[in-house]
């Protein structure tokens, strides 16, 4: 049903694709490294693909674009080990609650 | 961490390219996609899914859903698939998806049940709100909103996107994940019809470009986003849905000729939490999900609820049933202010609470309710809702938040806790989208559309069951034709649009957040609150040169940059889309929230009517359809769906 082809292009398909963590005002995903077992499951289900795995083998996954979080909380839903991975709203969204009168 | 320690951790596939050969494509994975394949696999039907993300926990419904609208046909309804469709038909004016309404109402209850059937939780199998007054005892379905007539269901949806992964895979559909659609391929005879012929796109990861050949195409990808909101630090919370989901499959319609209406509809934007909003659900109010909230004033005095005749209901119960003499009421997605004929109970409008001495803020108080009323808002719908399971309840809870102690603040005058200005536009309240007829099918021979592809959409249930709908006659085409021929130039041509972000010298090339940002600045601009005609056009003139001057200086690193520079490319032609459909439309309209200066007369009679817009040899073509021009809904739905009644439907009598 499929096949495969390289494409031979004299514009030569060789680039090297490079990435870097991009800077945002803020933090919203923290891994405790105690608790990740490194399973990149948070990697594998993020909808906007921003967490990267690391290249360290039971590391937890690099926060690449953090400005890109959609604060879903997928990454918390499937991590097998809870407490691993904390979502942060960014501090002017934290709602204010008080004691009922 | 510097750009030495970190290498790209996928394969680099650029110039590779993957032929994948199918009947029926479906491009998009979230409900409507999923549903779309389920319906041609069941058919027998060899089905492909092209998906952005991970279809376990992508689009709008990715982490869940509360609450399941217009589910008519269950067994402990009061109303009719008719009634409801037809009351949301008037409540909107007519400027309303009759077509996909009726579908929503008349097999959105067969979609919950195939939920439940993959092992969605629909139902309160584990008797947690035995006794409630929502609850059915029988069918142990809990109900929201109308208690009497049962017609919306409250749901776990943070089970069902999971469930509908696992079905995919058993009915071994061609899953591919990552990969973003960019352009839809056509092909014409030697008579000139066209049809489609499938899609391209490239994989987010890795840069593999792929051609999906199949006979029908069905498009149930996102509505557009980001048009007006743009915030280059916060990008993720610009919008209500997905950050990735931002209109593409409306841009690669536009180029392929698809025609679309009410794309003119904007409204005042409601939730913006890079801005002047909260997390969605996240701070106290009344509405949808938090439906029926005991609010309070900043005294803690509590705010009166009142039936549609201003009678004041003394008790919460009296909060879930109609008003004497009325048979119903419309709550939920696309509801906001609605007739007389349909309003619902609710608070004080915020000027009169004000002349009685209210005070603000208000808040919502849960802990003056029921129990089981309590435990179903805060614990079940603020959990199951979108995004709430941990931005909100887990973290709120994390924070100490204890609803039966604790009250929670709501922000500003309204129950939105928004505030934002008449320039900063949203896609929301049922916008525009594809036009299609009784098929779901397109102006294109075999390419279909359903959930927030089609005009004037809403919810989670409406999404399923279009897409089901969309599957199924998409099905029924591919049964009857061969592929069709693709052109190679075609291919060849975005292959070359697709990669040349990569070649641009970073030194010289602009980021798609500084054209993102360009293009909002222009819509606010040029397309704010109030419109007309000489402002309209010096904005498309910018846009214009947007895409002549700067898109050949957008510059990628790497394929997740590509995928939100195509973005970016997409969300410049739906701009443009925008400003013809406005420039179209010559008069005010109340249900369109549109509004012009040069034509301010309201809703003239002579242009109630949808203004039909496509793209030909690069100039905008419009045609007119009578706002009625779908019919009798039973009717017409019955005359072309006699094998799904006897061989599919549900049929509880």
């Amino acid at each position: 049903m499929s096949n495969q082809k390289k494409v031979d292009s004299k514009e030569a398909f060789n680039l090297e694709y490079t990435v870097s963590p991009v800077a945002s005002s803020v933090n919203p995903i923290i891994y405790n490294q105690e608790l990740c077992i490194g399973c990149n499951r948070c990697a594998q289900v993020c909808q906007c693909d921003i967490l990267f795995p690391s290249k360290e083998k039971g590391r937890h996954p690099i926060v690449m674009y953090p400005g890109e979080c959609y604060y879903c909380g997928a990454c918390v839903m499937v991590c097998p080990n809870p407490g691993a991975i904390t979502l942060k709203h960014p501090l002017m969204n934290r709602a204010k609650f008080v004691p009922v009168k | 961490m510097n750009r030495s320690e970190y290498k790209w951790p996928y394969a680099n596939e650029s110039g590779m390219e993957e032929m994948v050969q199918s009947d029926v494509l479906v491009l998009g994975g979230g409900l409507s996609g999923c549903f779309a394949a389920i319906a041609a696999a069941r058919k027998g039907l060899s089905v492909a899914i092209v998906e952005k993300g991970a279809i376990e926990k992508s689009g709008s419904a990715g982490t869940g859903f509360d609450h399941w609208e217009s589910a008519c046909t269950n067994p402990c309804s009061g109303v009719t698939a008719k009634e409801i469709a037809e009351a949301y038909v008037r409540e909107q004016d007519w400027y309303s998806n009759g077509i996909a309404h009726y579908i929503e109402c008349r097999e959105g209850y067969d979609r919950l049940l195939d939920l439940e059937s993959f092992g969605g939780k629909v139902r309160d199998t584990e008797d947690e709100f035995v006794g409630a007054e929502f609850r059915d005892e029988n069918t142990k379905l809990m109900f929201a909103y109308d208690y009497k007539n049962k017609f919306t269901i409250r749901v776990w949806g943070s089970t069902f996107k999971p469930a509908l992964y696992r079905e995919l895979k058993k009915l071994g559909v061609k899953i591919y994940e990552r990969t973003e659609a960019t352009g839809l391929l056509v092909s014409s005879d030697s008579g000139g019809t066209v049809r489609g012929a499938g899609a391209m796109g490239m994989n987010v990861r890795t840069g593999k470009f792929y051609v999906f050949r199949a006979k029908s195409t069905v498009l149930a990808m996102s509505r557009p986003a980001r048009v007006w909101l743009f915030d280059p630090d916060l990008t993720g919370l610009c919008e209500f849905r997905p950050m990735q989901s931002i209109g593409s499959g409306h841009a690669m319609g536009w180029r392929a000729g698809l025609e679309f209406t009410m794309m003119e509809k904007t409204v005042r934007a409601e939730f913006s939490a890079a801005g002047r909003s909260f997390p969605p659900y996240g701070a106290g109010n009344n509405h949808n999900t938090w439906y029926a909230a005991t609010m309070v004033d900043a005294r803690g005095v509590e705010i009166p609820y009142v039936d549609r005749d201003g009678r004041e209901l003394k008790t919460v119960s009296e909060r879930y049933y109609p008003a004497p003499g009325q048979k119903f009421f419309l709550k939920g997605g696309v509801i906001d202010n609605p007739k007389y004929e349909y309003r619902g109970p609710e608070t004080l409008e915020f000027d009169e609470l004000i002349k009685r001495g209210y005070q603000l803020p208000f808040y919502a108080d849960l802990s003056r309710m029921p129990e089981s009323e309590r435990k179903v808002i805060w614990g079940m719908m603020i959990g199951e809702e979108a995004k709430t399971k941990i931005p909100i309840y887990q973290n709120y809870t994390d924070r100490g938040f204890d609803p039966s102690k604790h009250m929670l603040q709501s922000y500003g005058t309204g129950w939105q806790s928004a505030n934002f200005l008449e320039q900063e536009r949203q896609f929301f309240g049922a916008p525009g989208g594809v036009m299609h007829d009784w098929d779901l099918k397109t102006n294109v021979d075999g390419i279909y559309a359903c959930g927030d592809q089609l005009y004037a959409s809403d919810c989670a249930g409406f999404a399923c069951a279009t897409g089901y709908y969309a599957g199924r006659k998409a099905s029924d085409y591919a049964k009857t034709v061969g592929l069709a021929e693709i052109n190679s130039q075609d291919v060849q041509a975005e292959k070359e649009r697709l990669y040349a972000p990569l070649y641009v010298r970073s030194e010289e090339g602009i980021t798609w957040k500084e054209l993102n940002s360009a293009i909002s600045k222009a819509m606010q601009n040029y397309c704010g609150g109030v419109k007309c005609d000489s402002l309209l056009l010096e904005g498309l003139d910018l846009l214009k040169s947007f895409e002549k001057d700067i898109v050949p200086s957008l510059y990628a690193e790497n394929p997740h940059d590509l995928m939100r520079t195509h973005e970016v490319m997409d969300i410049l032609t739906v701009a443009q889309i925008v400003l013809h459909a406005s420039l179209a439309r010559k008069s005010s309209s109340q249900p369109l929230c549109f509004m012009r200066s040069d034509y301010p007369e309201i809703d003239p009679a002579c242009d109630r009517k949808h203004i039909v817009l496509r793209q030909e040899d690069g100039k905008p073509v419009t045609r007119e359809v009578p706002l009625d021009f779908f019919g009798d809904l039973e009717e017409e739905y019955e005359k072309r769906n006699q094998r799904y009644i006897r061989e599919e439907a549900v049929h509880h009598e």
